[in-house]
């Protein structure tokens, strides 16, 4: 290590630990946890995407909120070593006793091969004039909208409620929409499924899916998968997605999504219907319920049928999907309460919502005490979910 | 007397009924009075005198797994709803 002991660089401070660049991706690479205290608008122009934020002026006042442990090793950084040092001179006054400033420019750190995160390109000039009216929503504006631009968004089903949620998804600006479907359009289809047209009978729905949906949006990337959800193909359709819309017919399908999402800590939104009535609900792995906590088995086919057998109200898919589609934005946003921990019933002869509460199972097979997939994903991203 | 909603699968079952009156201090009081009502409901709701496992019993917005089961109380302004899972989507 060739940390070298600085002379203070502040009048009346204990003296700094500072690192050359070098030694700061060394010590990163250990486990640091990197303060990036330059100000937003550098910050905005390109970080280390580990890092955490936090002004120079706002050190003393927010230091102990973001690390609330003292002795936590932090590496602290600024363009080019001069804010970092008085930083840490600020942390240490407090009682901060591991934090140590890199001496050197982020170009360096760059340079040495250390993880950068550019900045996002500003929205074009025609994205600013299509998206303008929910740029104005407080909780989403420019921000917002790039996270739904760089959002990934994958749909089991581009039938009865794959069609509302991908045409609101796409003409809201989601980047990207997948689409699992192997079946065709048939004439039947057409009383629900809004993304198909009377001249596309016998077209492959995602083929009919993303020529609607790129019609109304030139931007949006479809991503066509021509095939079933199968216990085989369920990772790797999942994994380079940020939520999954399930909308699909049959429980097999469920409960092969369902485990393959808590394994590779997908957000999945889910939706039902059945003639006049619908339901929908939010599972975040190991946040909230899944949904074998919610239906430990799957019903007889008797007391389960699909809408092939049992017939459905057309707007009642177009209803619950657009409720799908809610939660999707919600999630990507990162704003709001999703429907994690509840199921929202929805009757459309009465026209009425009714909610209960879905408590996650400790004994659940697939997300309780003994899951086998407590260990095999990232950390679950935090959202407010309903509690026991 | 509590009222049960019937969900649209059982709707057949219970003379096409959306909601029945039903008297009784607990859950199992209650599902007992609504299959003397409409006998055919007991063979799709239980299995050898138990709920079935694919049925969920909610005493106004709470499962009763996580309550007392068939013990769970039942005052007369509650409502029960029995809710099996459903399939549909794409088609």
């Amino acid at each position: 290590m060739t940390d070298q002991i600085s002379i203070n660089p502040i009048p009346d401070q204990a003296p700094i630990r500072e690192v050359t660049v070098a030694d700061a991706l060394r010590l990163a690479k250990e486990g640091y946890r990197i303060i990036d205290v330059r100000e937003e608008l550098e910050w905005n122009d390109g970080h280390i995407p580990s890092a955490t934020l936090v002004p120079l002026g706002d050190v003393l006042d927010r230091i102990e909120a973001v690390v609330p442990d003292k002795t936590t090793p932090l590496l602290v950084h600024c363009a080019a070593g001069a804010r970092s040092a008085r930083a840490v001179a600020r942390m240490q006054s407090i009682g901060y006793t591991n934090a140590v400033s890199m001496r050197g420019s982020t170009l360096d750190w760059r340079r040495l091969g250390g993880d950068w995160k550019a900045p996002q390109p500003p929205l074009t000039p025609e994205q600013q004039r299509r998206y303008s009216r929910q740029l104005l929503i407080p909780e989403i504006g420019q921000k917002g909208q790039r996270k739904l631009l760089d959002g990934k968004v994958l749909l089991i089903g581009a039938g009865g409620l794959g069609s509302p949620s991908a045409l609101y998804l796409a003409a809201g600006g989601v980047g990207t929409i997948g689409l699992v479907d192997d079946d065709a359009v048939d004439e039947s289809n057409l009383q629900r499924q809004v993304l198909h047209t009377a001249d596309r009978i016998g077209m492959p729905k995602t083929e009919s899916a993303r020529m609607t949906l790129n019609a109304l949006n030139p931007e949006t990337q479809i991503v066509e998968h021509r095939e079933r959800l199968t216990p085989d193909n369920v990772e790797r359709l999942i994994a380079g997605y940020d939520v999954i819309v399930d909308g699909t017919d049959n429980f097999d399908t469920r409960y092969v999504l369902n485990d393959a999402a808590l394994k590779l800590r997908k957000p999945v939104v889910h939706g039902s219907i059945y003639r006049w009535d619908g339901q929908v609900t939010t599972f975040v792995p190991f946040a909230g319920p899944c949904y074998r906590c919610m239906y430990p088995t799957q019903p007889p086919e008797e007391l389960a049928p699909s809408c092939a057998v049992a017939g459905v109200l057309g707007v009642l898919p177009g209803i619950v999907g657009l409720l799908q589609a809610n939660e999707v934005f919600k999630l990507l946003l990162g704003v709001g309460e999703t429907l994690a921990g509840r199921l929202l019933m929805f009757d459309a002869m009465s026209t009425s919502f009714e909610e209960v509460k879905v408590w996650r199972d400790p004994k659940c097979p697939a997300c309780g005490e003994d899951s086998p997939f407590l260990h095999t994903g990232q950390a679950t991203p935090a959202l407010e979910v309903a509690t026991r | 007397m509590s009222s049960v909603r019937i969900p649209p699968v059982l709707r057949d079952a219970a003379g096409g009924n959306r909601t029945v009156a039903a008297a009784g201090a607990t859950v199992a009081e209650v599902l007992g009075d609504l299959f003397r009502q409409f006998p055919a409901l007991r063979d799709r709701v239980t299995e050898g005198g138990e709920l079935s496992s694919f049925v969920n019993v909610y005493v106004n917005d709470r499962d009763v797994r996580y309550r007392q089961g068939l013990e769970t109380p039942i005052g007369d302004s509650d409502t029960v709803i029995l809710l099996p899972a459903m399939a549909g989507g794409s088609g």
